[in-house]
């Protein structure tokens, strides 16, 4: 008997969606930002460090990747109070968004990293260059700027899961459009309102880094 | 393939289920055959998803490559739309959404539905990637024997583009069993559904989080055993032999 | 063998109508002109090779016969009958896909890099076509490519599959299956071309036998100058998308004509 569509709701629900849209970026970009981190370490980790550690990381990471994200939204946000750990839901799910991106991430590092050619390595060495210099002047300068359209894929992934978030009440885009379903009973006009926006900046998103593509492909003297 | 992650993968295993048996192997005990019956539903959406994913995927592909321009519109707009929008969007739209549109479907076909659809978009893009990955000498001698396009896609090009699709359809088969723990968000009781209902019953969080993602690395594992055995069973005459 | 005499110009005049015909050919790729007006006929149960320097046309030649290309203008015909294009009343219009489907069928080809199906075994590589295309029994298909390719030497390696064969047999492999569909002429690109020289004279073996045997028409794109010579009824020496030289195969080799010829022989023979 109700309309399908009620274009007046969708308008009313409009304001409370885009407020909430901030959220859900905010919570995207510091979560991008953890995992690019941890996702480095990571790879440093199991590159270049003793045998143990590489074990131990590369556990990690497969852990990480084989099990669902929302397990590891809830083992923080339950578990870690018991350590003494209590934060917010937000910096939980950032911090489980980041870890979770961040193992993901440190593969597209490795990928990058073991593309460099092992005359790089010896130059340097020839050179007399060190370690940290090397890595920061010589290998990673040719590593990333090949992987950086993963590691944009990943970000758009990262941002199309912030929903989860909602499980612990954070209150992202898809928490709001629940609340607002809940409290009127029509869910159709704000759940779509919320897939047309990820759909619309998955699209936009995609077009950008497939310019970025182009754009790093075509500069001079990164190709050989 | 996670070719040389196996070994890391049982690693993990064997460290975290060390570490649990430290902590009490026998509270395992309690709840482990709640777990399982959540289990069950687990491996039945998986099994359904996969199911719709690998029809869903083929469909899309072929006929965006072969399919008429309305065919290939649609199929376009069904992977756009299903790679752009996240899985718990798709989800909760079918299970929100639908019954205002007179179709109300149990929360076991809509997760089944959604995340095979979901899967399946992203697996549409790894068939075409693998057909197209065939060398174009296979279609030339195809047709230098006057095969039809179509009895050269069944023969010829197909069953070579199965074997490269294995990898990837093997990650893509352990996304789909990560993204099955959201139907406990639209009241499945799958394996995530009774982890968070037994913490609240029992208050062992650690143990029962702990036990669940150990649930689900083994299940990951047993996934990419099989696919590797499938990948060497199709690739029995692909395989670089000794040149005789 | 037959007997015909060459003038000067690039049209060959023969006894009997020719069984492939290129009237004229043109083919071009944005502004590269590969074949220019082509004039080629070959007679039945004649062995044509055509050499060359790269880029003169030569394989496009014969991919525009097994219509793995399309031509710009001109008309390909196949005993009589066009094969680019067909007849619409009483003119000729481009082919559609089922004219060129029905003509395919008199075309074999061997490929440079032999492109047989890595997931069947040399057997099933040769019977695949005939039980799909031509509706063969799997018995007949069976009796008709275990005999093929006992006669290219094969017999004891049916069941292996091409990574298991060394590239000799691989090729001899794809000479048998294309044989399977009985065509009417026969096109070898290049075929020894992605081979170790040691490997080579098998292949070349099995050309001769073959075609001596069932009388083919064939036209073979080579290097091997030295087949060519002695196997070849006519040679034709391409470059720059023309004919620029052709006649019997000794006459040509030991007395070049035109300076073209010349040259390009002359870099070969040093070469070996």
């Amino acid at each position: 008997m109700s309309k399908v569509w009620d274009w007046g709701y969708a308008w009313e629900a409009f304001p409370l969606l885009a407020e909430a849209s901030i959220i859900t970026v905010k919570a995207t970009l510091m979560g991008f930002v953890v995992a690019l981190t941890v996702g480095l370490l990571f790879a440093i980790g199991r590159m270049a460090g003793p045998m143990w550690l590489r074990w131990t990381v590369g556990g990690v990471v497969e852990f990480i990747r084989s099990t669902p994200l929302l397990i590891q939204i809830f083992f923080l946000y339950y578990v870690m109070p018991e350590f003494g750990l209590t934060m917010s839901a937000m910096v939980t799910g950032v911090i489980a968004l980041g870890l979770h991106y961040g193992a993901y991430c440190s593969e597209v590092y490795r990928a990058g990293l073991a593309n460099v050619p092992k005359g790089q390595w010896e130059a340097s060495i020839a050179l007399n260059l060190s370690t940290w210099s090397t890595f920061k002047n010589v290998i990673l300068p040719q590593a990333i700027p090949p992987v950086v359209p993963a590691l944009g894929n990943y970000l758009v992934a990262l941002f199309k899961e912030t929903p989860l978030l909602s499980v612990i009440a954070v209150l992202e885009l898809m928490q709001t459009a629940k609340i607002l379903g809940s409290e009127t009973f029509r869910y159709v006009e704000p759940i779509t309102l919320v897939g047309a926006f990820f759909l619309v900046f998955s699209l936009v998103s995609a077009a950008l880094i497939r310019r970025l593509e182009r754009h790093l492909n075509a500069s001079p003297g990164r190709r050989i | 393939m996670r070719s040389t992650h196996s070994a890391t993968l049982v690693v993990a295993i064997l460290c975290f289920g060390a570490g649990l048996w430290v902590t009490g192997f026998s509270s395992l005990r309690d709840f482990l055959p709640e777990l399982l019956r959540g289990v069950i539903v687990t491996v039945q959406v998986t099994a359904g998803g996969a199911v719709v994913a690998v029809v869903a995927a083929f469909g899309a592909a072929l006929a965006r490559l072969y399919g008429p321009k309305p065919l290939r519109w649609f199929a376009s707009t069904y992977v756009e739309v299903f790679r752009g929008t996240s899985a718990l969007v798709q989800l909760f739209w079918l299970f929100f959404v639908l019954p205002h549109f007179g179709l109300t479907l149990s929360p076991l076909v809509v997760g089944i539905a959604a995340l095979g659809l979901n899967i399946g978009a992203y697996g549409a893009e790894v068939v075409r990637g693998a057909i197209g990955s065939v060398g174009r000498g296979q279609w030339e001698a195809a047709t230098a024997l006057n095969l039809t396009r179509a009895q050269a896609l069944r023969c010829i090009i197909l069953p070579q583009a199965f074997v490269a699709m294995i990898p990837p359809w093997g990650n893509l088969f352990i996304e789909l069993l990560k993204a099955t723990s959201l139907v406990s968000l639209i009241t499945l009781s799958d394996l995530a559904f009774k982890a968070q209902q037994i913490n609240q019953n029992t208050l062992r969080t650690a143990e029962v989080f702990a036990s669940v993602l150990l649930i689900y690395l083994a299940l990951s594992l047993l996934i990419t055993v099989a696919m590797r055995a499938l990948e060497a069973r199709a690739a029995r005459g692909l395989r670089r032999g000794r040149v005789g | 063998m037959n007997e015909h005499a060459p003038d000067n110009e690039t049209n060959t005049v023969i006894a009997e109508p020719p069984l492939v015909h290129f009237e004229k050919v043109t083919k071009c790729y944005g502004p590269l002109t590969v074949l220019d007006q082509l004039d080629l006929a070959v007679a039945a149960h004649e062995k044509v090779a055509i050499i060359g320097p790269s880029g003169s046309g030569k394989t496009t030649v014969l991919r525009m016969l097994m219509t793995l290309e399309t031509i710009d203008s001109g008309l390909i015909s196949i005993d009589g009958e066009p094969l680019t294009h067909m007849p619409q009343g009483d003119k000729l219009v481009r082919a559609n896909a089922a004219h060129l489907k029905r003509m395919r069928g008199h075309i074999g080809m061997v490929f440079q890099h032999f492109n047989l199906f890595p997931h069947m075994t040399a057997l099933k590589n040769c019977m695949e076509a005939p039980q799909t295309v031509l509706g063969m029994s799997k018995g007949e298909a069976h009796a008709r490519a275990s005999d093929l390719l006992a006669q290219v030497g094969l017999a004891d390696k049916l069941d292996h599959y091409p990574s298991q064969l060394s590239g000799g047999q691989q090729q001899r492999v794809a000479i048998a299956r294309a044989l399977a569909m009985r065509p009417k002429v026969m096109l070898f690109d290049e075929v020894t071309s992605a081979l170790d020289p040691e490997l080579c004279g098998e292949v070349l073996a099995v050309i001769r036998s073959l075609g001596q045997e069932h009388q083919l028409t064939m036209l073979m794109v080579t290097h091997q100058m030295g087949f060519a010579r002695e196997f070849a009824d006519r040679v034709c020496f391409f470059h720059a998308g023309r004919i620029e030289e052709q006649g019997p195969a000794r006459a040509l080799f030991e007395n070049p004509q035109n300076e073209r010829t010349q040259q390009f022989l002359r870099a070969v023979m040093d070469a070996v």
